[in-house]
């Protein structure tokens, strides 16, 4: 019998729908049957918990006396360069931006102690950040020059816009170079001395949609601590990429650009990052809730590690110079890489996780709270995100010289 | 029998004297080096894994704190701000004695101080920097 999401809201808003999360479902479905689980649980919840680069805020300063106009002009935010090329007091904060004089990788591998995402931290904790911003001066904007302290809580707007995040999926990172390399993957030790992965498996909001069923623009989701929404398809969203027969891709695949509110975040939940010898960034807590409106949802989020594959990709040569083609060096799945040894070329390589599965175990139970309490219910997609059928595929740059 | 993993502090006026040497000779201790550095302040500060039998290891810790040296047992020196960890276990590839390491059934990561030997390369490479070093 097939349910609504206005069906699953009644449930909600009477107080008797059952939660459970991506990770409580796989028993559930083993004990009962997909069919009587579809019948019983109305919502799964998900969540992960990892480094997103493309993440930024966007925020409304409010204006100034006598005005300014920033647009066109330069503004720094605790030092660190924020994008001014919107309306006067419209700025963009990205989490990777660094201060003028960091010095990044000049003295190798560089710390990177202090970036775009570390402010964006300290804003949502409710810290004063100091701006500073010059302007070219108009008649209608006469002023040139500003410095003040801003607090979240005194500007008009201040909104988290991730153009993307929530990769479906992602390879597994290794080095075949015969030297230590400094990867956004993490620390790779030479000649296949180690093997990080980054994703929730299981848990992983994409991973229990992998054919984007029920998440679309519009979805309603855990962002930050706070309440946020599905904005589009993130950038090099890729649906046509490998897949198994249960649908999963075997490679990184679909992502997701979100919005939300941030005066309502956390700081526990926006995390500002920094990777040795790569850069700073932001890692950022995400829980997507999955209605499940019929069986074949259900089972899709019955799935487990060892049903999800990772590709191995060498991060030594490969990755960086975008050999083509992409030779992966093997498939493990999250079962093998959970247990912190996988198998490549007749040897044992310890493994390491990027993103945190507790936190991700954290959010998926925070969501279930929230909906099992009433105080967030599920949004009916607006339009479909799109999915293999759309042939949509990400693409290199084709470059062209310019004489 | 006891083996600790210390830290010395020597004042300067000890440095360049055969410390390590007597440890060795009068008390029949064992070393191992784990680090060694004269700090900017001049100070010389050495972390050390020292053994030998009981009565002898206490006597040569007393010759120690009799000529000047400062000694810390090494757990001190590092330590996790917990309120900054998030768990993630990346550095658990990084860390070479397994004082870092997944609990496999709950996924996070305990820090054993009792295996640290203080070489800090979890330091730069925890993402939320929640490892510290505290001298
Ligand atoms: S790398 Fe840092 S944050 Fe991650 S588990 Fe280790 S100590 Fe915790
Ligand atoms: S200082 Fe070295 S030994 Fe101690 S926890 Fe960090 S990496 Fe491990």
């Amino acid at each position: 019998m097939a349910k609504t999401i206005t069906e699953i809201n009644e449930n909600i808003k009477k107080g008797k729908a059952v939660v459970v999360t991506a990770e409580e479902i796989v028993d559930i479905v083993e004990e009962k049957g997909v069919k009587r689980a579809a019948q019983e649980v109305d919502v799964v919840t998900t969540g992960t918990f990892g480094p997103m680069c493309s993440s930024g805020i966007y925020i409304n300063l409010g204006h100034t006396k006598p005005r300014i106009k920033l647009g066109g002009g330069k503004c720094y935010l605790n030092e660190v360069p924020a994008y001014c090329g919107f309306a006067a007091v419209d700025i963009y904060l990205g989490c990777t931006h660094l201060s003028d004089d960091d010095p990044r990788n000049k003295v190798y591998p560089g710390e990177f102690k202090y970036g775009g995402g570390h402010v964006i931290e300290e804003f949502v904790a409710g810290k004063d950040v100091r701006l500073t911003a010059t302007a070219y001066g108009t008649d209608c904007y006469p002023r040139r020059k500003l410095e003040t302290w801003i607090n979240i809580k005194d500007v008009n707007e201040a909104v988290l816009f991730n153009p993307r995040n929530v990769y479906q999926n992602y390879n597994v990172a290794v080095n075949l170079s015969n030297k230590l390399i400094y990867t956004y993957m993490g620390v790779l030790k030479p000649n296949l001395g180690n093997a990080n992965y980054c994703s929730a498996g299981q848990l992983s909001p994409l991973l229990n949609d992998p054919l984007y069923k029920t998440i679309g623009i519009g979805t309603k989701i855990f962002l930050g601590g706070g309440v946020g929404y599905v904005a589009w398809q993130g950038t090099q969203h890729n649906p046509t990429a490998k897949r198994k027969d249960n649908g999963v891709p075997c490679v990184p695949a679909g992502t997701l650009a979100v919005i939300g509110d941030l005066k309502q975040m956390r700081p526990e939940w926006l995390v500002g990052t920094s990777f040795q010898g790569y850069g700073a960034t932001l890692t950022v807590g995400v829980g997507i809730p999955i209605p499940v409106l019929n069986e074949e949802i259900v089972q899709y989020t019955a799935v487990k590690d060892e049903e999800i594959f990772a590709p191995i990709v060498d991060y030594g040569k490969q990755y960086p110079y975008s050999e083509k083609p992409l030779v992966e060096l093997g498939e493990v799945s999250y079962t093998q890489l959970k247990a912190g040894k996988i198998k490549l070329h007749g040897r044992e390589i310890p493994t390491a996780p990027l993103s945190s599965y507790p936190k991700a175990i954290e959010i998926a139970e925070t969501l279930k709270d929230w909906i099992k309490s009433g105080r967030f219910l599920l949004t009916e997609a607006v339009a479909s995100l799109p999915g293999p059928e759309s042939g949509l595929t990400f693409k290199f740059l084709k470059e062209r010289p310019i004489e | 029998m006891i083996s600790k993993r210390i830290v010395l502090r020597f004042p300067n006026r000890l440095i360049d004297q055969p410390i390590i040497c007597k440890l060795v000779k009068d008390y029949n201790l064992e070393f191992n080096i784990l680090k060694a550095y004269v700090t900017p302040r001049e100070e010389g500060l050495l972390v050390l894994e020292l053994k030998g039998q009981d009565d002898e290891y206490n006597k040569g810790i007393e010759y120690l704190t009799r000529i000047g040296v400062r000694i810390q047992p090494l757990s001190q020196d590092i330590i996790r701000n917990n309120a900054k960890c998030t768990h993630c276990g990346i550095c658990i590839s990084v860390c070479p004695t397994g004082a870092l390491v997944i609990d496999s059934i709950t996924r996070k990561v305990h820090f054993y101080d009792n295996k640290c030997i203080a070489c800090e390369l979890c330091i730069p490479a925890c993402p939320p920097r929640a490892m510290e070093v505290h001298f």
